[in-house]
């Protein structure tokens, strides 16, 4: 009566009833991957529409503002803003998303599964970053378009997405999993998007010492100096292979931590 | 792994923090392999804390809980991989299509994604679903919610089912189809564990009935065993067209023992008091006050109170 690896009660012995395995971690992250994309799509889809426009406000503000910018400006603006799109949706609205399954107890629909809870939140994650990549490649070239940058390496974007996905993503799930209450994770992810949008955008030349540690400390930071290098210039690949791997290995951490939170919020 | 019972409870004990009743006080059950096992109690009788214990969300403070022999308290994950499980509502499913997330929970519980595809599209059919398959179930109308929520508990056959309150909400056909796809899965051997305050509900389905009150277990019996220890009454129900004539000896008698639910009387009596009873009323000035009654024989609610328990609770309909 079933594939996994169980014995019906009465059609065979029921008194030998063995319990199958869990589902492998690769079918219940795409399993998980597949829904939540077709969810976002649907009932998030305007909001990237309004994350892609804001960005692009930006840029188009900063281009009436600034006055003869120099190429090193340009680009750190250009990237700060296309990273600001996957923050709007990894980080933002991921947080929001882990404090409403938490509140609601909806976490117990997978706690009630036979799948490891990192599955859930990194296909969840992944989803959310997914989800973000036509916006930041229409801000990338709108951007690239505006300040007159050269194009040749702007499908630098989408690796800078995935890496940054990866890591607002990770901080997303952190907040909304961490935070008691789910307002409190709204709060939260827009409390951290906003910080995206101050240290990310504004070149960190333009930044006062203390804001440039707190620039340090955005897990997104490093993807859009590897963005903002990639678009002035020529590709440093190994400069900007580093930035990208550190960006990863930061999202990785955080992922490892919601997982654990994830487990935490579920076991009571 | 031998055992002679689906799930072994023993000695439940489960209190929650910051408050002094306890949810859980004692509970011992066995629940027999191939049977729908109902608990059947008003809110708050500690009926889903129970049950989301036996699926391993929650861990009792005291007691034991085996599922076919395995320790659901050593190994949570046990019944994950043995039980399908229906929350009292599903939120994190609710801005899917409904075959989405049929076919996802399918693929969650370790089905290929085709035959999870083709098993979503079944249980569609067979819940009468099959039209919404592509609507978001939060736009769904309350009760088709319910159903899909339903569905995706059915998707890929477990051994074990554990329903909280599935038909909640549902209109008489969706609740019959509901009634029916659980007796087809109990007739191809699954065990059943269902949470109700529905009297109709537990008399209609469940082989056996645990009655819960307070979070204790007041009566654990079939409902036809259960209904035969108070075989000696009959419920006599009235139904007054306005207020009922309390002057009349006859009413004032019935108003000491009513149970009073608006215009609606209703009194469980043994067999000859509710004969002479209803010739007092019927002989009287109270007849032409009478829109309506029954002699009925016991229900699981006759029962329920019987065994003391509140009266205001249970749901008939």
């Amino acid at each position: 009566m079933t594939d996994v690896q169980t014995e019906s009660p009465r059609e065979s012995s029921w008194a030998t009833v063995r319990p199958g395995g869990r589902t492998p971690w690769w079918s219940a992250a795409s399993a998980v991957y597949a829904a939540q994309l077709s969810r976002v799509r649907v009932a998030r889809g305007p909001l990237l529409f309004v994350a892609t426009l804001q960005s692009i406000g930006i840029l188009l503000l900063l281009r009436g503002v600034l006055n003869k910018p120099d190429e090193t400006t340009t680009s750190a603006v250009v990237a700060g803003a296309t990273v600001l799109v996957v923050a709007f949706v990894a980080l933002n609205l991921l947080a929001q998303r882990f404090g409403a399954l938490r509140a609601t107890r909806a976490l117990d629909y997978y706690a009630a599964l036979p799948i490891p809870p990192s599955a859930v939140v990194l296909a969840a994650a992944a989803s959310y970053g997914t989800f973000t990549v036509p916006g930041a490649v229409v801000t990338a070239v709108v951007g690239v378009a505006v300040f007159g940058l050269p194009a040749a390496h702007v499908w630098m974007v989408i690796p800078v997405v995935v890496c940054a996905g990866v890591a607002l993503a990770g901080a997303g799930a952190v907040l909304g999993l961490a935070m008691p209450r789910a307002e409190l994770a709204t709060v939260a992810g827009q409390l951290g998007m906003t910080a995206v949008l101050f240290l990310g955008v504004i070149p960190p030349q333009h930044l006062p010492a203390a804001a440039r540690v707190l620039r340090a400390c955005v897990p997104s930071t490093l993807a859009v100096d590897a963005l903002a290098q990639s678009l002035r210039g020529p590709l440093d690949v190994a400069a900007v292979t580093w930035r990208l791997l550190v960006t990863l290995a930061i999202g990785i951490v955080a992922l490892t931590i919601a997982a654990r939170l994830f487990r935490r919020a579920v076991a009571r | 792994m031998q055992a002679t019972a689906a799930y072994e409870v023993r000695g439940v004990d489960k209190t929650y923090r910051g408050d002094d009743v306890r949810a859980n006080a004692g509970i011992d059950l066995d629940v027999a392999p191939g049977e729908v096992f109902g608990l059947l109690g008003p809110n708050g009788a500690g009926k889903s804390t129970l049950v989301r214990q036996l699926i391993g969300l929650q861990r009792p403070d005291r007691g034991s809980i085996r599922l076919f022999g395995h320790d659901v308290l050593a190994d949570p994950t046990i019944a994950a991989r043995l039980v399908s499980y229906l929350a009292q509502d599903e939120p994190a499913l609710l801005e899917l299509p409904v075959h989405l997330a049929v076919s996802t929970t399918a693929r969650l519980r370790g089905m290929p994604r085709r035959s999870a595809a083709a098993a979503a599209g079944d249980v569609l059919d067979e819940l009468g679903l099959s039209p919404v398959a592509t609507t978001p179930i939060a736009r769904l109308s309350g009760g088709q919610r319910r159903l899909a929520c339903v569905a995706a508990s059915l998707a890929a056959d477990r051994p074990v089912l554990i329903l909280d309150e599935p038909t909640s909400g549902l209109d008489v056909t969706a609740r019959r189809s509901v009634w029916s796809a659980v007796r087809r899965r109990r007739d191809a051997g699954a065990t059943v564990v269902l949470v109700t305050h529905n009297v109709i509900e537990a008399e209609a389905l469940l082989d056996r009935v645990a009655v819960l009150d307070r979070g204790r277990v007041i009566a654990c019996d079939s409902p036809g065993r259960l209904k035969a220890a108070v075989s000696d009454d009959v419920r006599l129900d009235l139904v007054w067209r306005d207020e009922p004539p309390s002057s009349d000896p006859a009413v004032a008698a019935l108003a000491l023992r009513a149970r009073v639910d608006g215009r609606r009387w209703s009194v469980r009596l043994p067999h000859a008091d509710a004969r002479e009873a209803l010739g007092r009323l019927m002989s009287g000035p109270a007849m032409v006050a009478l829109d309506d009654f029954t002699l009925a024989t016991p229900t699981l609610e006759d029962v329920y109170l019987a065994l003391g328990g509140r009266a205001d609770d249970l749901e008939r309909a």
